[in-house]
């Protein structure tokens, strides 16, 4: 038999394993439409305030001499209501929306605003590294996660992903209080606080100076923590950080993924690098002689 | 070590031309941005003011390259008042390029859309007939039209400026002189940069007479490598699948021409 693809994290069902990670290219239909022939398992959105954000200013993301990118783009997003209309026509792509706020009635309002959109589950954004009051500082509150996520799973039956980062807290804990309060999912992780200076200029390059730093340097750390969530809790997770070909695919499946996100590698290897890897991971299986991803979840924890 | 085209590169501004008197060329040093293919560009970081996607302009000297800039927003402002000696920051070139026919050539410029224009006459065949069009508002507003003759000294050619108020060279929009040329002459290839409009009308006429037509866009770009997607005209990307495009594939983005994103993503009118 070929093997399949398919994935579950949990309730939620993908075709293929390969995911968009959140912040990258994702402000138009018309590009997820493009990003789902191009074998993207699902889509997920930029974070979404509650009003339209411009973002930073330039500079906002630079490429890191020996790989990876550190970027401050500030979260710029066209706002949730002018989303959810522009996604209105979607009949295909599994589209999973991110959200960024404060305090739960943020996220609340925002998952009213979608209520008549077609979208698989909803990615609260705990852990960007790189605006004030929100993100990473929010997941670095445990008490403010539980009510967070409270509020959420009470105000729609869609599942809901907690995407968690490494901040001031540790990040199981912010875990934990995701999973306390009824959390479906955790993706692991977002982009770790950084900072580039240039010598000539002697000053800060980015102009939010720190940044998150992402791309393939992050990856052990992001796999590290993916084995560390799944040997710990019994929750579905995507793995996200760093991964660039279907061997890093295969690590995180390994280490306890159900799914992967990818971001950085399109700078590098633009939007093919999701038919590389959905390809790599099949060879795989067929080489090892696996006909579903899920007898792949996990493995290397029993060695 | 191989330098990562994604990571800054500081270069010393070495000389300064005014070309008009809101438009600026910065000439410097650098052997990779001083050999990009006509289309490329290069995010220009503006240290302490900003970053910004800018097409790499040539300074007819080995080894050198230029910006040709008009001030307009801070951060466009801010590239215009570098001094001589003062440093930016360069990386890339990122961007495909135009896909040069033989034979008549016809280009069509506006502002600081002629900067593409002007690289892609370093590439031309000793054969190819060449038509420029340089659109501007006014007299004052008019430049490159010398350097471009200068760059066809040795191939049929000519170079008509058009002015919206008549007070230099042809009265009247570059596109009515588009409209004319293409309605006498069938080009095998025609190649345009500069308002959004005029190039929306530019590959419509010669569309319309089944002509090759090639468009260079610009959009709002904050990273320039297919990541935050600030620049997505429709399903495409200008970064990574531009910032040229065939006008076939154009006519069918219905965005183009039409709208463009503001810094949040939010499409607005042109």
């Amino acid at each position: 038999m070929e093997p399949s693809l398919v994935t579950s994290i949990g309730k939620i069902q993908l075709e293929r394993p390969v995911m968009l990670a959140s912040g990258i290219l994702g402000i138009s239909l018309d590009v997820f439409n493009r990003l789902y022939r191009s074998g993207a398992g699902a889509v997920v959105s930029k974070s979404l305030s509650t009003e339209p954000w411009d973002g930073y200013p330039n500079p906002t993301i630079f490429g890191i001499n020996g790989g990876g990118w550190i970027n401050a783009v500030g979260l710029s997003n066209p706002g949730a209501q002018n989303f959810a209309k522009m996604i209105e026509p979607n009949k295909d792509v599994p589209i999973i929306i991110s959200l960024v706020g404060s305090i739960p009635e943020d996220f609340s309002t925002m998952v009213e605003q979608f209520k008549n959109s077609k979208v698989i589950a909803y990615e609260l954004n705990l852990s960007c590294p790189h605006v004030a009051k929100v993100g990473l500082e929010v997941g670095d509150d445990p008490e403010l996660v539980k009510k967070i996520v409270s509020t959420v799973k009470n105000s729609t039956n869609v599942p809901i992903i907690a995407k968690v980062g490494l901040g001031t807290t540790h990040y199981l804990n912010t875990v934990n209080a995701a999973i306390d309060s009824g959390i479906d999912a955790i993706t692991a992780i977002n982009t770790i606080r950084a900072i580039a200076i240039d010598v000539e200029t002697q000053r800060p390059i980015l102009s939010n100076k720190f940044g998150g730093l992402s791309g393939t340097p992050i990856k052990p750390i992001a796999l590290r923590c993916v084995y560390e969530i799944s040997s710990k809790y019994n929750i579905p997770i995507i793995g996200c950080g760093g991964i660039s070909t279907w061997e890093d695919a295969i690590e995180f499946i390994l280490a306890g993924a159900s799914a992967i996100q990818i971001g950085s590698a399109i700078g590098d290897n633009w939007i093919h690098v999701f038919n590389d890897i959905n390809n790599g991971i099949f060879q795989y299986m067929k080489r090892k002689g696996y006909s579903k991803i899920d007898e792949m979840i996990g493995l290397a924890k029993k060695s | 070590m191989q330098r990562n085209l994604n990571h800054t590169k500081i270069c010393v501004i070495e000389k300064v031309i005014d070309e008009t008197p809101t438009v600026r060329t910065l000439i410097f040093s650098d052997d990779i941005m001083s050999s990009v293919l006509p289309g490329q560009f290069a995010m220009v970081w503006i240290p302490g003011i900003n970053e910004l996607p800018m097409s790499v302009m040539i300074a007819q000297e080995p080894g050198k390259a230029a910006f040709t800039v008009r001030k307009h927003g801070p951060a466009s402002t801010g590239l215009f008042n570098v001094k001589i000696g003062q440093q930016i920051g360069v990386r890339g070139p990122y961007g495909n390029s135009f896909d040069l026919k033989q034979g008549k050539l016809l280009l069509v410029g506006g502002g600081t859309g002629l900067v593409p224009m002007m690289r892609l006459l370093t590439h031309i065949k000793p054969n190819d007939d060449v038509t420029v069009l340089i659109g501007a508002k006014s007299k004052n507003e008019v430049f490159f039209e010398d350097l471009a003759n200068n760059l066809l000294k040795n191939n049929t050619h000519r170079v008509i400026v058009t002015t919206d108020d008549g007070t230099y060279g042809e009265k009247g929009f570059v596109t009515d002189m588009v409209e004319k040329l293409v309605n006498e002459i069938s080009f095998d290839g025609i190649y345009t940069c500069g308002p959004e409009i005029m190039m929306y009308k530019t590959v419509h006429l010669a569309h319309s007479k089944g002509l090759f037509v090639q468009a260079s866009l610009e959009r709002m770009m904050k990273c320039g490598v297919g990541i935050c997607g600030s620049c997505c005209v429709g399903e495409d990307l200008v970064c990574k699948d531009g910032t040229v495009f065939d006008g076939e594939h154009l006519i069918s983005n219905k965005e183009f021409g039409h709208f463009h994103r503001n810094k949040a993503g939010i499409l607005e009118n042109y």
